[in-house]
């Protein structure tokens, strides 16, 4: 992590691609918001309610926790392509502790 | 034929507020919306979540936002269409638009204002190979006319509100052979329909699957029996007339994106410097459904949108009048009659 609270996050999307990205962790942003604002193909339907699914990612290492709340845990019980491994991007709020974390993107029918 | 003065395609809080705007310049309106009812994603995804960026409400729910709106334009009378999505849009001689929907229904107007928010909500599908062979051949994604499904043998998917009411209806109203496939251990739905749905399964009223999935599809010309895996692995193999894979909704730009319309990040591309036009005269995109530099996605920038919007299409429509803005405080809400 820098000095001003910049992390790095690697996604990498559903062509295999690598993207190592620089998140701020002072905007209170999510991972969902993260993609998007790098234009990766994530679309965040549903603004980050835990309600659409379509952030999920799945979790390449141990830089955040597998755990899911509620809300996330019952959306995913209705999704596609869920692994042990899946969370959604909107409910992974970027902190320090998440430098270095690796997500890969679920697959996506809009994509 | 429907005829009115300003077509709007979505009936979120955007489209509303269009009415009111238009009626203000005694513009008549008509909205055609996917959804059988009025609100768009406030309704359909978040009815019961706060919104706190809409001016004056410091909180203010989705579902009770829509209803404010229902209730503000309701003295311009405007006219829906409801549970149809607009398909075609073809422009008249005399310089109007005929649009289409997906049930035949046709509606004519000079002005045609696309408040399409993210597009039409279309039945999430489950991602097995030969599913599109079998819909409307024993897959059905929504409930329209319950009644068909009298006395038959219904598997329904799903965890949700949408897939619990229609079980214990399909059950109590309708007679039906009702197997329930959830692919979780508990559900998400009201839980005075889960303890329902459980207490059914217990008396034997209904066939509940836990941690089970439909993995496949089998028959000829209908669908004659859905592969269903359960949490040890087994597959078995349930005869049926009908499987309701009831996953929710999910929007898609859809046939709009065929219009001859500019589109750019799954969005229309429209001139925020004048009046949200888009490249096709007397065609306007707001809210959520549009793009232009800087563009926010927010209900508060839609309502702008279509406030501006409904003075440019005033012009189109009255070329020969002279248009003043007028303040409600002043002259009142004069409804039509």
């Amino acid at each position: 992590m820098t000095e001003d609270g910049i992390i790095q996050i690697t996604v990498i999307d559903r062509s295999g691609v690598e993207h190592v990205l620089d998140a701020p962790t002072d905007m209170n942003m999510n991972l969902m918001e993260l993609c998007k604002s790098y234009e990766l193909d994530v679309l965040g339907t549903c603004g980050g309610m835990a309600m659409c699914a379509s952030c999920q990612v799945y979790v390449e290492n141990d830089k955040v926790t597998l755990e899911r709340n509620d809300d996330e845990q019952a959306m995913l019980d209705e999704a596609w392509y869920v692994e042990d491994n899946s969370r959604l991007g909107c409910q992974i709020h970027l902190a320090p502790e998440h430098d270095g974390l690796v997500v890969r993107l679920a697959p996506s029918d809009d994509f | 034929m429907i005829t009115t003065d300003i077509l709007i395609i979505g009936a979120g809080p955007v489209g509303l507020f269009t009415v009111f705007e238009a009626g203000l310049l005694k513009l008549r309106c008509h909205l055609i919306d996917a959804l059988p009812q009025a609100g768009g994603q406030c309704s359909e995804i978040y009815p019961k979540k706060p919104i706190y960026d809409i001016p004056g409400f410091p909180s203010v729910l989705a579902g009770d936002l829509i209803d404010n709106l229902m209730e503000q334009i309701a003295p311009f009378k405007p006219g829906f269409t409801l549970g149809e999505s607009a398909v075609t849009i073809d422009e008249t001689e005399d310089n109007q638009f005929i649009v289409t929907t997906d049930r035949g229904t046709k509606h004519k107007a000079p002005v045609v204002a696309i408040a399409g928010g993210l597009g039409v909500f279309t039945p999430r599908k489950p991602p097995i190979a030969n599913i599109n062979d079998f819909e409307d051949k024993g897959i059905k994604y929504i409930v329209k006319d319950p009644e068909e499904f009298r006395n038959q043998k219904v598997v329904i998917s799903g965890g949700g509100d949408t897939a619990l009411d229609w079980t214990i209806y399909f059950v109590e109203e309708l007679n039906c052979d009702v197997t329930m496939v959830h692919r979780s251990q508990s559900f998400r739905g009201h839980l005075d329909s889960v303890q329902k749905v459980m207490n059914m399964a217990e008396a034997g009223k209904l066939k509940l699957m836990m941690d089970s999935e439909v993995v496949g599809l089998n028959g000829s010309q209908q669908l004659d029996e859905v592969v269903i895996k359960t949490k040890s692995g087994e597959m078995i193999h349930q005869k049926l007339d009908t499987w309701l894979p009831l996953f929710g909704l999910t929007p898609k730009l859809g046939p709009i994106a065929d219009w001859g319309l500019e589109i750019e990040k799954g969005a229309i591309v429209v001139d925020n410097s004048t009046d949200y036009r888009t490249n096709r005269d007397g065609i306007y995109a707001i809210g959520d459904v549009n793009h232009y530099e800087g563009k926010l996605k927010l209900i508060l920038c839609g309502f702008h949108e279509a406030t501006i919007m409904c003075q440019s299409a005033f012009k189109r429509i009255h070329p020969d009048k002279n248009n003043v803005l007028k303040y409600t405080t002043v002259n009142g809400v004069n409804g039509f009659e």
